[in-house]
């Protein structure tokens, strides 16, 4: 997988540095909490909130458990409807087969459309290498392009930069890329909008070759779901004459009414809204006597890492996620850490778990990841597809720490204990009796979110010890700076006295308020 | 190998574990609407939530719709109006701005010039405030509601309106390319702050119609 930032540090040390940017910590701080409060207020509009997560995580799961019945199904819907279906096991074929389909329109620019997808494969950069440029058109992804800069969140990529740097990107970067920022362009939010509308309406209104991703792709009817709310995904969508989605294999459900669940649930988790403000629904190409839309359409569907996600009977649930972003918005490590930390397009709680199963735990940064997080569950709490991030991330940290059977690329290998991960493993002994005792932690884990509203502080019998270390998300007392100079970067602190910190290797949320010393 | 056949062979032995015949259901014991409410009821809520993400809500009935529309593009001060192909004759009846077909070979830039457009819609769901087009000829293409600054939707009230998302899934085709609206396009990319209007029409109004004339 190409998706891997270059020269990535790994996350304690990435995430060190980012603590460090006050800037950022700040901006961080305001836009997670923002969005957690309007959250929580969205999801209790709807009293049946938990029978539409359940829905929705048991729509995921079956589609999962035949994905190669429902990827032939969607080839032969979308196909009928006039699209052509593409398949790519690795970024590098994903970005040859759309550098070709660019290429054959005889265009060398194109218009997109925010897609984790197409981050994650590199696309702009190797179409850039072909000679094709690949204008993103989503204000924070033009924020981060025109910055040359790396998106940070998976809704608000830009969450990183305050408005003043906004500002000074547009009124020194635009002219290069297009339509120069209007003279004297200040700094409020109504205006810097104002400036990217036009520095991209010409982008769009030229534009021949669009570039999307899709949230959902529904299976018996050919159908793409874009979900937006800027309107330069229906810009994307509907001005080209040729349109190609770029979409992994997991993003299926199985029929047209399965959108019900999905459609009250993403919106609602991800940025607060009883509905975003578009959505647009295509199948296919629209036929050529009402002209609506691109007349010639492909999706390109990726696996890249993805079916070896799925051999894992643990970690493929990683596969349900929606993208909505809640489980970023409720973490305190990524609240501290900001987005770039996580060293791959997919930060937060889930990238910990996607990235090292999208591409294994062979970099020091994907091997890090599953530590990156104090198992408080808070991410499991909000999931509107109930994904049991703490479980996978355990998982994965028992995968890191004492290798086992995993696969790549589609075959199976055994991994040895990863090399330099010796505190890990130190971490692992510690957890034993977690983990040989699978009950009490995860009765521990989950009465500690489900109920932290209530303030437990402590649970009684064994979750006792455990829950000491979990009251989260109340900031700790100890900043993450200072645990983490105290604990050199969190390799001394093991807290294996009491032999039921399952994450003894001293995830810093544990720091302020036991120690473990 | 093909691609094609390399990635469903993965994705089959990745699922060794999982029986071929294990179909579970998926329990559906989701509400199909939230609360009770009759038909106005409904359309209040409908009104309620578009005004709350900041689309402007009008009523009128039949008789009283051209004079309306009239109304609203004078004072949008527009001095043209696109019109999809089967637009009700008598809907622009009372304007005198010009009227402008959307042409297959209209160009986007062409589209950018024009001030206004007036369009029927596929339904409207009362829950989330949420227009629905289906590109059917009183709707027009989808460029011509995206382009222009300015976009006044009629909804047929009350039996245009229903209460939910799974109501409104039953009652839409797949098969037509499909634009959900709820209010005017936004953004909080910055600092999180709410900004109305980036890319799609800045203002969006929505005109309930009720029955026949008389009510
Ligand atoms: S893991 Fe769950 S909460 Fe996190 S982005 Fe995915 S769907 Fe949302």
């Amino acid at each position: 997988m190409s998706g891997t930032f270059v020269g990535m540090p790994a996350f304690p040390k990435a995430a060190h540095e980012a603590v460090h940017n006050a800037t950022l910590r700040g901006n961080l701080r305001h836009a997670t909490h923002t969005i957690r409060a309007k959250r929580a207020k969205a999801v209790t509009e709807v009293s049946d909130w938990a029978e539409l997560r359940e829905a929705g995580k048991r729509i995921k799961d079956h589609t999962l458990r035949h994905l190669d019945r429902y990827l032939v199904q969607l080839e032969e819907s979308v196909t009928a409807a006039g699209g052509t279906v593409h398949w790519a096991a690795d970024a590098d074929e994903a970005n040859r087969i759309v550098t070709y389909l660019v290429k054959a329109t005889g265009e060398t620019e194109v218009v997109k459309v925010k897609s984790m997808a197409t981050q994650e494969i590199g696309l702009n950069e190797a179409l850039e290498a072909e000679g094709i440029r690949a204008y993103e058109t989503d204000l924070a992804e033009l924020i981060v392009q025109l910055g040359k800069d790396r998106p940070s969140h998976i809704l608000v990529p830009a969450i990183h930069r305050n408005r003043g740097e906004i500002r000074d990107i547009f009124a020194k970067e635009m002219s290069e890329w297009g339509r120069p920022a209007p003279e004297g362009l200040t700094d409020t939010p109504a205006e810097l909008a104002e400036a990217a509308r036009l520095h991209l309406r010409e982008k769009f209104l030229r534009a021949k070759v669009g570039v999307s991703g899709a949230n959902f792709m529904v299976a018996d009817t050919g159908t793409l779901v874009v979900v937006e709310s800027e309107g330069n995904g229906r810009m994307c969508l509907t001005l080209p004459e040729t349109l190609i989605s770029v979409v992994g294999i997991e993003k299926i459900v199985p029929t047209w009414q399965d959108l019900e669940v999905f459609l009250q649930t993403l919106p609602r988790s991800s940025t607060a809204e009883r509905m975003n403000p578009y959505t647009s629904m295509w199948t296919g190409t629209t036929d050529s006597g009402t002209a609506d839309g691109p007349s010639t359409f492909h999706l390109v569907l990726i696996d890249n890492g993805r079916t070896d996600t799925l051999a894992d009977e643990v970690g493929r649930q990683a596969l349900r996620c929606i993208r909505c972003s809640a489980c970023l918005n409720v973490c305190p490590v990524y609240e501290r850490a900001g987005g770039h930390a996580y060293g791959s397009v997919y930060p937060g709680p889930i990238g910990a778990i996607l990235s090292p199963q999208l591409r294994g735990t062979g970099s020091e940064i994907d091997a890090s990841l599953p530590y990156a997080s104090s198992l408080c569950g808070a991410c499991y709490e909000v999931c509107p597809v109930a994904i049991d991030i703490p479980e996978v991330l355990v998982h994965l940290r028992e995968r890191v720490a004492q290798g086992g059977q995993v696969t790549e690329k589609g075959a199976k290998v055994v991994l040895k204990p990863a090399k330099g991960h010796a505190a890990e493993r130190a971490a692992m002994r510690a957890a034993r009796w977690a983990f040989t005792h699978p009950a009490a932690l995860r009765t521990g884990q989950r009465l500690a979110s489900r109920t932290r509203r209530f303030h437990p502080r402590t649970l009684p019998g064994p979750g006792m010890a455990w829950s000491a270390s979990r009251a989260l998300p109340t900031l700790p007392a100890e900043p993450f700076r200072d645990w983490w100079q105290r604990t050199n970067g969190g390799r001394t602190e093991q807290g294996a006295a009491d032999g039921a910190r399952a994450d003894g290797n001293g995830e810093w949320t544990g720091g302020g308020e036991d120690s473990g010393k | 190998m093909s691609s094609r056949d390399l990635i469903l062979g993965r994705v089959r032995r990745a699922l060794a574990d999982v029986r071929r015949d294990d179909e579970q259901a998926v329990p559906r014991t989701y509400l199909r609407e939230h609360g009770e409410r009759n038909a106005a009821e409904t359309v209040d809520l409908l009104a309620e939530n578009l005004a709350d993400y900041r689309a402007i809500v009008h009523r009128t009935d039949t008789a009283g719709l051209p004079g309306v529309i009239a109304e609203l593009l004078a004072a949008h001060g527009s001095s043209s109006v696109l019109a999809p192909p089967a637009l009700p004759e008598e809907w622009l009846s009372a304007t005198e701005v010009t009227r402008v077909a959307d042409r297959a070979g209209s160009t986007p830039h062409e589209l950018d010039e024009v001030d206004s457009v007036v369009t029927a819609c596929a339904l409207a769901i009362a829950e989330t405030g949420t227009i629905v087009l289906d590109g059917s000829p009183d709707q027009g293409r989808r460029r011509i509601t995206l382009v222009p600054d300015h976009h006044i939707c009629v909804v047929r009230a009350p039996d245009q309106v229903v209460p939910s998302v799974p109501l409104a899934l039953e009652r839409l085709d797949p098969t037509r390319p499909l634009t959900w609206i709820s209010g005017p396009s936004a953004t909080s990319d910055i600092e999180l702050d709410r900004v109305e209007g980036v890319h799609g029409p800045r203002t969006l109004e929505v005109v309930l119609v009720s029955g026949d004339g008389g009510e």
